[in-house]
Parts: structure tokens; sequence; C-alpha cells
């Protein structure tokens, strides 16, 4: 018997984790206008729980390849130039319809899809919670390390070539952070929530922040306090916890936007 | 010795010859412009010294360890992301240790350390631009168009700021203006770019080539009356046949 053995107490900590983990790799989705990017990154991991329940592989892994798979296909896709909005439209939404088909036709187990589209964090296991916590180190090192580095290539390629940093393997980094984001997420919140809970800590963040690291800092600690909140909301209305999780968030960003609108 | 070279440089974009056979180089404590109508491939020329274009043929030579402070022509800084002067400053990687109030300071931009970047003047931000390139401690300058979008006595500031550091530093200067009677005062060289190089030299001899009256037509007249009032005091060496011409007006 240990600590961990109490359902909310893992689900909390699975929660914080990935809002920890969210929090940096949000902010440049913010700053480098991903949203659409990061929607037909985790729309097409749906695709990858699909064939792992199909080969028996886990699920994780599976979200992880095809995370990978799409968000590597976007970028050589889009080469140097950002993709069109309806370029990524159309693979996020394809994606999502391809993976839905996909899960149908797995045989045998009867699919419980709604716990992919929208997370089953109370069913968090100590597994998950170490590779939810071991994907969000991952990711926070990774981005750490090429934080300079991808801040520049954000504000002009060109300054960061002139500085002897290689914009495409920089931003191969940032993909690799996305996709596994997606990959770790997916428990939490579900394929369709995801990119919510990248978007919305970040953008509350912005009125608050002088610096791209504070910004990333406070979302850290929106994104965690929704999570807390959001479970609790969860459990005193009987309302599924992603979905809550992201009410709560949305709810902080129109009190971090209101607050700033009425500061002189 | 120069810093960096190109030898026979040529570049295609999209298809498009964009550069070809351009041969320059730049040395240590020089200043070279870089002139030529829009198209002309000036900032291509410039990106592809920095490596940030594919060459299609011929060479840039340049040390290793080489480093470059390099301007771009345009910074936009997207509303979303928050960014003080000091922290946008503090990016640039450091080898030899400029803080970044001592980069300020360089540039003439003290004091505007907490500021947001979306927040400066045009001239502000050109200086924290510099002071940015400024804090790698580098061995040569890059700025493509660094004076777009300042007034006249911003403009002259930039270029006497230019001046002054590349004295007291001894690097190099490359870079792309349009400001044609500055260029001639404030350059030590000047290259006249239409997809290759037209003519290339002192300004007196670029501003007196023909290749250089083709291109720039009867407005650059007038911008070389301007430079030779201003600087040529050997007048009895020059021929006044374009002087006083109705045409003659200094180029924008």
């Amino acid at each position: 018997m240990s600590l961990f053995d109490d359902f909310l107490l893992r689900a909390t900590l699975a929660g914080i984790g990935v809002a920890i983990a969210a929090a940096p790799v949000g902010c440049f989705v913010v700053w480098r206008r991903m949203a659409y990017f990061g929607d037909a990154t985790a729309h097409a991991s749906l695709m990858g729980v699909a064939l792992a329940l199909a080969t028996d592989l886990p699920v994780f892994a599976g979200a992880l390849v095809a995370s990978i798979a799409m968000a590597g296909a976007v970028a050589a896709l889009a080469g140097r130039q950002v993709p069109s909005d309806t370029l990524l439209g159309v693979l996020a939404h394809s994606a999502l319809a391809l993976g839905l088909v996909a899960a149908a036709l797995v045989p045998g187990v009867r699919v419980d899809l709604a716990a992919y589209l929208f997370g089953d964090i109370l069913a968090v296991n100590q597994w998950d919670l170490a590779v939810i916590w071991g994907g969000a180190a991952l990711i926070s090192a990774l981005l750490a390390w090429r934080w300079n580095a991808l801040l520049t290539i954000t504000l002009n390629p060109d300054l960061a070539q002139a500085d002897g940093i290689s914009p495409p393997r920089d931003s191969l980094a940032l993909t690799l952070a996305l996709a596994c984001l997606v990959a770790v997420a997916i428990k939490v919140v579900g394929v369709l929530l995801i990119v919510a809970l990248l978007l919305i800590p970040a953008a509350a963040a912005r009125p608050f922040a002088a610096t791209p690291e504070r910004m990333a800092l406070i979302a850290a600690g929106i994104g965690a306090a929704s999570a807390v909140l959001g479970l609790q909301l969860s459990l005193a209305l009987d309302t599924p916890p992603g979905p809550s999780i992201v009410c709560v968030a949305a709810g902080l960003f129109v009190v971090s936007r209101s607050l700033r609108a009425l500061a002189p | 010795m120069s810093l960096i070279a190109a030898r026979n440089l040529s570049v295609t974009l999209n298809g498009h010859r964009v550069l070809h056979d351009v041969s320059m180089e730049v040395g240590r404590g020089e200043i070279v412009t870089v002139v030529g109508p829009n198209g002309s491939g000036k900032s291509t020329l410039l990106r592809a010294l920095i490596g940030a274009v594919e060459t299609s043929g011929g060479v840039v030579m340049r040390d290793a360890a080489l480093r470059i402070g390099y301007v771009p022509q345009k910074l936009h800084i997207d509303p979303s992301l928050p960014l003080t002067a000091a922290r946008f400053v503090a990016l640039s990687p450091v080898r030899r240790g400029l803080s970044v109030g001592e980069a300020l300071d360089m540039a003439g931009a003290a004091g505007l350390e907490r500021r947001q970047m979306a927040d400066l003047s045009g001239g502000q931000f050109q200086r924290i631009l510099m002071a940015r390139a400024l804090r790698s401690d580098p061995d040569i300058l890059i700025l493509d168009e660094p004076t777009q979008g300042l007034d006249q006595p911003g403009s002259a500031a930039f270029y006497e700021l230019l001046d002054d550091l590349r004295r007291r530093l001894n690097i190099g200067v490359l870079m792309v203006s349009h400001e044609l009677h500055v260029v001639m005062a404030a350059s030590d060289r000047v290259i006249c770019l239409n997809g290759h190089v037209c003519c290339a030299g002192a300004p007196a001899h670029v501003a007196t080539a023909p290749e250089y009256r083709a291109l720039f037509g009867s407005g650059t007249r007038g911008a070389l009356a301007l430079y030779r009032h201003d600087h040529d005091h050997d007048h009895d060496h020059h021929h006044h046949d374009h002087d006083h011409e109705p045409s003659d007006e200094a180029a924008g």
C-alpha cells in the first residue's frame, strides 16, 4: 500500500504533470501561431491509439508514433513556409475522421472511444503516472536546453542562422516536444482537448508576463491550478474531468483578461 | 585579409536566378555598402553570406570562428510574445562576455532595459537590434537597411554610431542601404548590385561609373552632386557638367 493508491491523488498528479509540460510547449504554439498544427498532431494520435489497440502495443507508444509521423509530415510539407490554415485544417480533421474509423474497425474488445477523445484521468494508474512525469521531464529538459535557440528562430530565422543556430533542426526539437506532449496528455484530457490545454493557460498568462520565461511559468501555474480545481469540480458536479479542467482554464482566462482590461 | 568573401556566388530562388557570379569581400575596419534597385538581390546576398539561403554556385569564404552580428531588415514581434529589450539583447550567444548593460551602452540604448520591444520607437528598436548584434562581440556587423523607417536625424545618428563602432572595435561593416547620398559619405567601398556586381570600389569611383548612372538615373546625379559638395574639396579635377541641371534632385 502506498500513497499513490488514492485515485484522486494520482489523477491530480497526472494533471499537474501534463500542465507543467504543456506550459512551455503551449507558449511556443501561441507565439508561432501553431494552434492548427497542434490540432493536426493531436488528432493524428487517435489513429495511433487505434493501431496500438489492434496490435496490443501500449497506447502511449502508438500515439507517440502517430503524432511524430503527422508532425513530421506537416513540417516536411510546409518546408520553411508557414503552412496554410486550409492545409492544416484538412490534415487535422481527416486524421480525426480516419482515427475514429480505424478505432471502429479494431476487432475484439469494444473500444471506449470517449476515454481517448475526452481523457480518462480518474483511471490513471501508477504506470501511467510514471510515463506522464517521465514525458513531462523529457519535454521540459528538451525545451530548456534549446530555449534561446527556439526563441531566436521564433523571432527571425535569419537572426538564428547568423548566430550559428540551425532553424530546421531546432524546429524539429519543438515538433518532437509537441508530439511527446500529445502522447502523455491523451489520458488526461483526450485528443480533442489537448490543444485547449496548450493554448488557454498560455493565453491567460500573457497579460501578466514581461518576458517569455515568466509567461511559461505563469502558464504552468494556471494549468496546474486548472487541473486541481477542474478535478474537484468534476467530483462535486459529477462532470467529465477532462472537459471540467478545460472549463476552469477557460474561466481563469476570462478572469485574467478582465483583470488586465480593468487595470489602469 | 578579408573577414568574409564571396567568390562567383550564384543563388537561385524558386527557379529564379537572383544572384550570379557575385564576388566581393569585407575586411576588418571597413564599411562596405551594397546599393541597387529593388529586387537586385541585396538582401539575398546578405542572407547567402550568413548561410540562410542555399547557394547554387560559387563559395562563401569565412573563418569557421567568425562571429557575425546580424541586423535583419524586418523583425516582427508577435503581440503574444512578451519581450523586454534586455531579454532580447540577452538572446544573443555570448562567447567573450559583454554584459547586456554594456551592449546597450555601446549601442546608445542605455535605459531601455525594461521596455517592451513592441513599445519602442523606430530609432530605439534599431539600437536594440544593434545592441544584440554587438553583445556577441562580433568580427563583422551585417545590416540590412538599418535606417529604414528612421527620420533624417535618426538616420544620421545611426550612421555616426556605426562609424564610431567600427573605429573603436576595429570590426568590418557590411550593409544594404537605399540612402544613396549618405552611402557615398559613410562608406569606404560601395558595391552596386543588380543580380551581378555592376561596379564596385570607392564611392567617388562608383558614383561616376556609367553602370551606376544607368541604374540610378538622374536622381542619383543629384545625390552625387550633394556628395561632391559635402566631401570633395578638390573641385578642379571634376566636371560639373550636371551640377546645375534643372532636373537635379537629391535621391530620397
